[in-house]
């Protein structure tokens, strides 16, 4: 085994660990683990077995297999980052609308006070 | 409710504008019997006390949610507090509020669902800047040729609505220049809207929304936003 697959290998096991831990203590919902933890148990898979990524590579007509790898890669990147967007939007949404309701709650609130 | 006279409200929204609130709610207390409705958007200075000083409801949003989504705050209000028709003015003092009768004419004889108030139609004294008057005319041509209505100023924010509108509002109202967008979904609702002039006036306080340099940004998003408005569902 050469180093880098030995540096790969450790990475991406680290890696995974990593999101598998945040989501064990409740720092990374699971739902937005889904996506991190299927990326890298994909990129761990390939530095196991780097027949795989050299066959798969040229399957789809690439021939440096690593630029394979940086195509998922960024695709992958690409996929999370639209995750947040939509995600983001849902919470600018949830927030207006809360803040519309604990206005007009506030003034009823205040109403019934006033005037009982 | 045939025989009971309509319940109308007037909702201003506003963010920043202590020095000009008390004074414009207190006059509009003293012509015209309508409640009050002061939408403040998250405002820092003295805005809510001002307006509740001068007799206004207030409704304090507890952060700033924008333009759009504070004066749909004002249509829930209304919606949940039965109000027949909601007139929307601006905070700043630019709009006449003597013109709030002929705004609310058409509805009050059922011969419209919106009134827009146009500082075009008529004798005019209005002069804004030029990306201003550029922005009016680009979103005069893209409501002319997507909706078929007849539109001179299609971002007033001097308008009527009447209990149905109220209630669509209150659920889906856009967020940036609402006005601009607000006539895609009448449109969509088949709503009858008309233009009535009114006077309008430079502001006398606060900052205008637009700035030359955020002028394209926003008439890009207003654009997307209107022709998304074009094609999505609304359940």
């Amino acid at each position: 085994m050469n180093r880098v697959t030995l540096f790969a290998i450790c990475a991406s096991a680290g890696f995974l660990l990593y999101i598998l831990e945040m989501v064990r203590r409740r720092k990374l919902r699971e739902e937005y683990s889904i996506l991190w933890l299927f990326g890298s148990t994909f990129i761990l898979v390939l530095s196991l077995k780097q027949d795989w990524l050299v066959g798969i590579a040229h399957a789809v007509g690439i021939v440096y297999p690593p630029s394979f790898l940086f195509l998922v890669g960024i695709l992958f990147i690409l996929l999370i980052l639209i995750h947040f967007s939509i995600a983001i939007s849902k919470l600018h949404q949830m927030n207006k609308k809360m803040a519309q309701e604990i206005a007009l709650l506030k003034t009823k609130t205040n109403e019934r006070r006033g005037a009982p | 409710m045939e025989g009971t006279p309509p319940r109308i409200l007037v909702v201003i929204p506003a963010y920043q504008e202590e020095r000009s609130i008390g004074g414009l709610v207190r006059t509009l207390r003293e012509r015209f019997p309508y409640d009050v409705l002061v939408v403040n958007d998250g405002s820092t200075d003295r805005t809510s006390e001002a307006a509740r000083e001068a007799g206004a409801i207030v409704l304090d949003l507890p952060c700033n949610i924008g333009i759009g989504g504070a004066v749909q705050t004002g249509f829930q209000f209304a919606r949940d507090r039965g109000y027949d028709i909601v007139v929307r003015i601006d905070g700043d003092g630019q709009h006449e509020v003597e013109d709030i009768p002929k705004v609310l004419e058409p509805i009050l004889a059922g011969q419209a669902d919106a009134v827009i108030g146009s500082r075009f139609l008529g004798e005019t004294e209005y002069r804004g800047s030029i990306p201003r008057i550029f922005g009016i005319r680009f979103f005069r041509l893209l409501v002319n040729l997507t909706t078929g209505y007849r539109v001179t100023d299609p971002t007033s924010g001097f308008f009527a609505i009447n209990r149905p509108l109220i209630e669509f509002y209150s659920h889906h109202y856009p967020s940036d220049y609402p006005e601009v967008d607000a006539y895609i979904l009448m449109h969509r609702l088949k709503s009858r809207a008309v233009e009535v002039p009114v006077r309008m006036y430079e502001r006398a306080e606060g900052k205008s929304s637009i700035t030359a340099f955020r002028a394209v940004y926003y008439m890009v998003k207003v654009t997307l936003s209107f022709l998304i408005n074009c094609i999505r569902r609304f359940g």
